[in-house]
């Protein structure tokens, strides 16, 4: 929702990013203020992915120049534990299996780390238990999940749901959501949905990454953002994903490009 | 020629007949054919060279260093205190046998009375037992080939025998502790254990060092375990080799497997400056199944190498093996698992899977599955992975708030879990994972 006056909590400007010597994010801007839901939407190969891997601090992206405030702070200065510490969130497209480790061990662990570093109380094994089913009846998950390794022999839905539990646990200022809705049935999604609506306060802020219009029938958002080539080319409010979804994309290309011809 | 036959030998052999024939007045005892099972052995090392990396099973393995060196056959050494000892107990395991260099410790050893297993050393069995013991010692771990099993068995002195007899369940396991406390010498440690019909029991195996014993000397522990399941028979077997580092550790085991037996093993190695291990599975009958599972966790200049063969013989056989190794520093591991499927052994089913994870460039690993199959109906899979932490996975930890360091050693302790959780001893592997844990932390 969007709040008057609200603090900003990010603000991208004049983003480069590039992979192996080629440039993926070219001088992109963007600006999250605290209570709102972003949907950024694009075709593949947009930079939608990357844009959300580079906020999170993955080691494969090169930053060529720009700037990403976080709060204040230089988001781009900080290793990736660090930001995840400062509040930054990813929910990822693909979230890793880690045969071995519990995953109820691995919440609580990174429940705690986060804990210790705000300065509050670390939970003991026992008292997290009480705690995490708890936030485990949002996302309607079975408390099975979690005497199982991390995300290993997960469906699709559920490492989504995985991912979700652990933004409720770690209450982020900022949450990028990356394709969490791809694959999702529309149970799964509706519960999701709905999960992630729960934790969505005055205080903190979504950025959906999507394809579809349909995740956001349930978390409806302030703005939707158009990424093509590295950059976002078009923002609107909730009915520019629903054109989106009957006129395509190539429609929004053109108008930029009759844009840019405009004003050059 | 004669010197370096002598050297060869490893164990300095000076007056041990003399050591022998003092530790031992077999000439009454129902143990008098032990004399000419030791002399047979003894004919074997007289006739073996040393293995080199010549040797086709000795390939990666290169032993030069031990080969250089000459051991003493241990003596019975001080009494031990208590504490030092009991530092190796593990709690669910209240039945024990503790042999210090190889010399059986009964003041250390526990239950067993009630359990209805037979846990005794052999120099103290009975008239039955030893008539037992006669057609199973020495019989399944050939020593007519291989240098180490003929020199442990040329200087049996004594051997852990656990015997289950027929239907019985032991509930309890039994704790079988190896603990070395003299350097420069030669241990021969022994075991035989015997699972009788339709018996079942776990075993643990654990060959340890008394720390302060030699930081900086070494020791060479040759060993030797013999395994019978017979029919219907279920035997649990861990293994534990934590050594010191400048350990030397060779050891042969030989399963044999009965008629629809089941033997189930996991194996860790994590000590020794150079270690072998020799696990030989037989199925000798249908329908019989088994489980080699190994961990293999070293850093340093360490050298550990897990040799197994399950020899499908007989028809409907099952195995399954997942054997992991973790190097790091510039240690060298080497894993060669092989699978005989004979002709005639049909519907045998075998998977085999071997993952490695090197923690540095200078780690190394060589590894070599095995498939000899001469049965046309069969279902063999295998495969064998090297790799290093996944930078995604790392990554994926980091931005839940774990150091890039925190995040490498979760992974690594959690690709040793794998193994470490199949042993079914709460403390044991409660105390596997925290040495998981600080090796890990350690080397990273």
């Amino acid at each position: 929702m969007i709040y008057a006056d609200s603090k900003v909590l990010l603000e991208v400007r004049g983003l480069c990013a590039s992979v192996n010597g080629i440039e993926i994010l070219k001088n992109l801007d963007f600006t999250v203020r605290s209570g709102e839901v972003h949907a950024i939407m694009g075709q593949n190969g947009s930079g939608k992915s990357t844009f959300a891997k580079v906020l999170a601090g993955h080691p494969s992206y090169e930053i060529t120049s720009g700037s990403v405030r976080f709060e204040g702070k230089d988001l781009l200065a900080l290793t990736a534990e660090d930001r995840a510490r400062a509040g930054f969130f990813l929910a990822f497209q693909y979230p890793i299996e880690v045969p071995g480790v519990g995953n109820s061990q691995f919440l609580r662990l990174t429940y705690n780390t986060l804990q210790k570093q705000r300065g509050h109380e670390e939970l003991d094994p026992l008292e997290f238990d009480d705690f995490v089913r708890e936030k485990m009846k949002l996302l309607e998950m079975s408390p099975d999940f979690l005497d199982r390794s991390v995300n290993e022999g997960f469906s699709g839905g559920e490492k989504k749901r995985n991912e979700i539990l652990q933004m409720a646990l770690l209450e982020p200022h900022l949450a990028i959501l990356d394709e969490t809705d791809s694959g999702l049935d529309i149970d799964a999604l509706r519960i999701v949905a709905h999960g992630v609506n729960q934790l969505t306060t005055k205080n903190n802020a979504m950025v959906m990454v999507t394809h579809y219009q349909r995740l956001l029938n349930y978390i409806v958002p302030d703005y939707v953002h158009v990424m093509e080539a590295g950059r976002i080319v078009k923002t609107g409010d909730k009915s520019l994903a629903l054109e989106l979804e009957t006129r395509g994309y190539d429609w929004v290309s053109t108008d930029t490009q009759v844009a840019a011809s405009v004003s050059a | 020629m004669s010197e370096t036959t002598t050297q060869s030998k490893v164990i300095d052999d000076n007056d041990q007949e003399s050591q022998l024939a003092s530790q031992l007045q077999l000439t009454a005892s129902p143990l008098a054919w032990l004399k000419g099972l030791r002399e047979q052995a003894a004919t074997s090392v007289k006739r073996l060279p040393l293995p080199t990396t010549r040797d086709e099973e000795w390939r990666f393995t290169d032993i030069s260093q031990l080969s250089k060196m000459s051991f003493a056959p241990a003596l019975p050494a001080n009494r031990l205190e208590a504490a030092d000892v009991a530092q190796f107990y593990i709690d669910e395991a209240t039945i024990r046998l503790v042999f210090v260099d190889g010399f059986f410790a009964p003041e250390f050893c526990s239950g067993g009375a009630n359990s209805g297993a037979e846990v005794f050393s052999l120099l103290a069995a009975t008239a039955a037992q030893a008539a037992a013991i006669k057609p199973h010692l020495g019989q399944h771990a050939a020593f007519a080939n291989d240098v180490f099993t003929a020199q442990n068995t040329a200087t049996l002195q004594d051997a852990a025998v656990v015997i289950v007899p027929q239907a019985v369940a032991v509930t309890t396991p039994v704790h079988v502790l190896f603990i070395a406390s003299q350097k420069d010498v030669v241990n021969t440690p022994r075991c035989l254990l015997l699972a009788e019909t339709g018996s079942a029991v776990t075993v643990i195996e654990d060959y340890v060092e008394l720390s302060q014993a030699h930081a900086t000397a070494s020791h060479f522990t040759n060993a030797v375990t013999e395994i019978l399941l017979e029919d219907n028979a279920q035997l649990t077997h861990i293994r534990v080799q934590r050594e010191g580092s400048k350990a030397f550790h060779i050891a042969n085991c030989a399963v044999m497997l009965g008629r629809a037996s089941n033997y189930q093993s996991v194996s860790v190695a994590l000590g020794a400056r150079i270690s072998r291990y020799n696990l030989h599975a037989l199925q000798t009958a249908e329908g019989s199944q088994c489980t080699l599972d190994g961990l293999t966790l070293i850093s340093g200049r360490q050298l550990a190498d897990t040799h197994t063969c399950i020899d499908h013989a007989k028809p409907h056989g099952i195995s399954q093996q997942l054997h992991k190794c973790i190097v790091g520093g510039s240690a060298h591991a080497v894993f060669n698992g092989k699978v005989i499927v004979a002709e005639g052994a049909q519907r045998t089913d075998a998977k085999q899977s071997n993952r490695n994870l090197l923690l540095t460039a200078k780690a190394h690993i060589d590894t070599k599955p095995q498939l000899e199959i001469f049965a046309s109906d069969v279902k063999c899979t295998h495969g064998a992975t090297v790799g290093q932490l996944d930078s995604e996975e790392v990554f994926y930890l980091q931005s839940r708030g774990l150091t890039a360091t925190a995040a490498r050693n979760l992974l690594t302790y959690a690709f040793g879990a794998e193994v470490i959780d199949r042993i079914p001893i709460t403390s044991l592997k409660q105390q596997l994972e925290q040495t998981v844990l600080a090796q890990t932390e350690g080397q990273l």
